[in-house]
């Protein structure tokens, strides 16, 4: 691994970079190099100015101070386009891909390769293929983009940085959405990149991930660099210390007294067609239950289906009452709530303010023939305070706040129809340590005061952290359970995998 | 309303005068002062009731598209379903006469025609649409197409007339008034005003736009989605049931060419209104001033001889299209 990188001139460069948005400073002279041969982690808080200063650099923002420096020479690239031309790739988290088109059509937009004035299908299929295999990705070509999962999305992207021979490559979070063996496979891919000369810029909210590849680590808060140094000798524990400005106190609160033995939801035999079979559990009150195993393994479809947003076979009861099928309407009657992965997609109208947001899910409480205004005006209030929701104004667009106050703005949306039994869906992707905490002290408060808490997590940490009982899904079924002490790294992944419990095995 | 409505969104946004809000009462404003210095006659009594009164048909129609629109959904079948109902109510008068005379009695029967007729072609637009998960446009594309062919059929490529008597007895729903108003004026009225407080203060209108803004996030907050778009054509099927009751007095005929292109009229009165023409946004208030613009600029035209009437298609086009870029404008500084 060539780590000598560090001392080549950087190939693209922030000197004393600020940005405004109208009054408010977003970055304040920053300065960032980027090496060829070298990985560069940018990490902080949602809100610290990673995004502003990555737009930058892919050509997508101006700054408003400061310069723009390509192999050393000043360069304002006019637009991403520019950007792109000079060698200079983004992989936004958000994917710029075209879902009705195939991936070989994706990777090669723009660009295609013709023969005369055809298109060269061949040749770009197998340059398409031949790429998928170095990120040892096994999807065809030939298959529609609006088909493929997340994680495979996330690699047709990487393929389509990877086709323009990208000399600079910026990378937004490229990991969030992967399974760990993918996150593995991109991390070497990384590995091969920068031995091949690329500058890479790579943000990710998994410290142990930044020890992992980065050569030199930048922390951003509040739009200042507030540490920048190699990364050999940088601890995760720095890292965090830096990005939260203040000492980490134990991340996960001490779990709440052990649930009571009253079960208050009863899952039996439910099957979602093609993609779970017979999964069947309880919940009891006061508990947090985990639903861990790797993505695609079928928890969030199970879950739709138990709330009833989805087509599924099974009986699902809430104390003693039993759910029609496939009524999402009955369920919230019933008291029972589910929380979306995906806040974006599913949770939160990003164009609409924040009070229109907050009360959907519960505005039947809100209305008596006409909608009491003030009556909403106050739950935002208190929606803000309880949930502390940092937001710029109250009129903003839900789609303005950043990833972690749209996070807590969805659970008080949820917390406003009060329910008995929540199940939150990856309740931390994608937002920082410091809302992390917070929220993980929300889920630990609802259980303590008696209600019940799903937790579905690809985090491990989370799943060890906050669960009393762990419940591990492989391949669309019920792979195990594990509870109390057992409930450890190895023991999950075990389950996870498909290898049944380690005792057994040994 | 429209004033009141304007001023409270400005103090929302901290003062700021929103031209993006204030665009189409602008434009208003200025068709009248155009209106008023070509032609004395302008704000004349019955200059105004006439102008109203025929916006009417249309508005009534709107108020209703704008729910369609604002929930995600579009109905090009509206004009035909019109001339259909239209057809439907004399039909239904005219094989009354023996039985019930020359009464009222008859003219509820027509009017209650009209109501029913409306509100099952909404539903069958709007059972296809959500139950039968075909797009909207292709639907009401086809519907337009069968409601116009069948009026056609019914007249027998002619034209259906209302009983002659019965028609002097219907003839005060649409050329009589209240205090001076003409009813279309009063009925248009009271469902604008309707409107507007079922999309603003109302959980109905919260989640016409919600589903509009974004489906899955409807859905995923517990909004029947489906029973809302469905609710939303229904609604509109109703108004132009309305909309035909205060329509037929006018003329007591239907044909083939009766409320031919008004779906297109409906359609940009509400997007010169400032409703978003993909949805998730809309407002009622804006609707009724972009109907009312679109009928000045054909009675400023028919008063004077600046410009021909013929060229009334081609002012209400420039405005339709001006008021769209407005529109992107409004997103792009958001």
């Amino acid at each position: 691994m060539g780590r000598t990188g560090v001392t080549a001139p950087p190939a693209l460069a922030l000197r004393r970079v600020s940005r405004r948005f109208g009054p408010i400073e977003v970055l304040h002279e920053v300065d960032l190099a980027l090496r060829p041969g070298s990985v560069h982690a940018l990490i902080g808080e949602n809100g610290a100015g990673k995004s502003t200063t990555m737009k930058i650099l892919g050509g997508y923002l101006e700054p408003s101070e400061g310069e723009v420096l390509l192999q050393g020479a000043s360069a304002a690239f006019a637009s991403s386009e520019a950007a792109e031309a000079a060698g200079v790739v983004m992989i936004h988290q958000e994917f710029n891909l075209a879902e009705q088109l195939t991936v070989e059509e994706n990777v090669f937009l723009g660009r295609e390769l013709r023969r005369g004035p055809f298109l060269d299908h061949r040749t770009m299929q197998a340059r398409t293929a031949e790429l998928l295999v170095r990120l040892d990705c096994r999807i065809d070509p030939r298959s529609r983009v609006s088909d493929l999962s997340v994680s495979d999305k996330q690699m047709v992207e990487i393929a389509k940085a990877l086709a323009r021979e990208a000399r600079v490559l910026i990378m937004d979070e490229p990991t969030a959405v992967l399974t760990r063996r993918e996150t593995g496979v991109l991390l070497e891919l990384i590995d091969r990149l920068r031995a091949e000369g690329a500058a890479i810029l790579f943000t990710s909210h998994k410290l142990d991930e930044v020890a992992r590849i980065a050569d030199e680590v930048t922390v951003l808060r509040d739009g200042e660099v507030v540490l920048a140094q190699e990364a050999a000798g940088l601890t995760e524990d720095r890292m965090a210390v830096a990005m939260v400005g203040r000492e980490m106190s134990d991340l996960f609160p001490p779990k709440p007294a052990a649930p009571s033995t009253e079960t208050v939801l009863d899952v039996r035999g439910m099957t979602v067609p093609g993609r779970v079979r017979d999964a069947s559990f309880v919940l009891r009150r006061g508990e947090v239950l985990a639903f861990a195993g790797l993505v695609g393994s079928g928890r969030t479809e199970l879950m739709e289906g138990v709330v009833g947003l989805r087509e599924a076979t099974g009986a699902v009861f809430v104390g003693e009452r039993r759910l029609p099928r496939g009524d999402f309407g009955a369920a919230l009657d019933a008291g029972l709530v589910y929380l979306t992965e995906d806040r974006k997609q599913r949770g939160l109208l990003l164009d609409k303010p924040l009070r229109e947001n907050l009360t959907l899910l519960a505005l039947h409480r809100f209305t008596r023939g006409l909608i009491d205004k003030r009556a909403e005006d106050r739950a935002l209030d208190e929606a803000i305070r309880d949930f502390d929701i940092r937001a710029a104004t109250r009129d903003m667009a839900a789609g303005h706040l950043s990833g972690g106050n749209q996070q807590k703005l969805l659970l008080a949306k949820t917390m406003l129809a009060e329910p008995d039994i929540v199940i939150i869906d990856e309740p931390t992707r994608g937002i920082d340590i410091g809302t992390k905490q917070q929220i993980y002290g929300i889920i630990h408060s609802l259980a303590s005061a008696g209600r019940a808490v799903i937790v579905v997590s690809s985090e491990m940490q989370e799943v060890i952290g906050l669960a009393h009982r762990v419940i591990v899904m492989a391949a669309g079924r019920v792979a195990g359970e594990l509870e109390g002490r057992d409930i450890h790294e190895e023991a999950i992944v075990r389950l996870a995998m498909g290898l049944g419990r380690s005792g057994e095995a040994a | 309303m429209t004033a009141t409505e304007t001023q409270a969104r400005g103090t929302r946004r901290g003062m700021r005068l929103d031209f993006h809000v204030l665009g189409p009462v602008l434009a208003l404003v200025a068709l009248i002062v155009i209106g008023i210095l070509l032609n004395p006659n302008f704000l004349s009594y019955g200059n105004i009731t006439n102008v109203l009164a025929r916006s009417a048909f249309i508005g009534i129609i709107a108020v209703g598209m704008t729910f369609v629109i604002t929930s995600g959904g579009l109905d090009l079948s509206v004009g035909s379903m019109a001339a259909f109902i239209a057809g439907l109510m004399i039909l239904v008068m005219n094989a009354l006469l023996p039985t019930l005379g020359v009464s009222v009695a008859t003219i509820l029967a027509g009017m209650a025609t009209a109501l029913v007729a409306g509100l099952v072609a909404g539903a069958i637009n709007g059972l296809l649409v959500t139950r039968g998960r075909i797009e909207a446009f292709i639907v009401t594309l086809g519907t337009m197409g069968i409601y116009r062919s069948l009026v056609t059929w019914l007249a027998d490529g002619g034209t259906l007339s209302l009983d002659f008597d019965l028609r002097t007895l219907y003839g005060p729903v649409y050329y009589g008034g209240l205090l001076g108003v003409a009813w279309p004026i009063i009925v248009f009225a009271i469902v604008a005003i309707l409107g507007e407080l079922a999309m603003r203060h109302t959980a109905f209108g919260r989640h016409c736009a919600a589903t509009g803004s974004n489906e899955q996030v409807a859905r995923y907050s517990a909004v029947h989605v489906d029973k809302v778009r469905t609710a939303t054509y229904i609604m509109l099927g109703v108004l132009v049931g309305v909309a035909t009751i205060m329509y037929v007095p006018r003329l007591g005929s239907a044909s083939s060419s009766t409320g031919l292109l008004w779906e297109l009229e409906a359609i940009a009165a509400v997007i010169i209104g400032g409703t978003v023409l993909k949805g998730g946004y809309g407002r009622v208030w804006g609707t009724v001033v972009g109907v009312l613009i679109l009928s000045l600029i054909g009675n400023i035209l028919n008063l004077t001889d600046v410009v021909s009437p013929y060229l009334n298609g081609a002012i209400q086009g420039v405005i339709i299209i001006l008021a769209v870029v407005m529109q992107r404008g409004r997103a792009a500084s958001r």
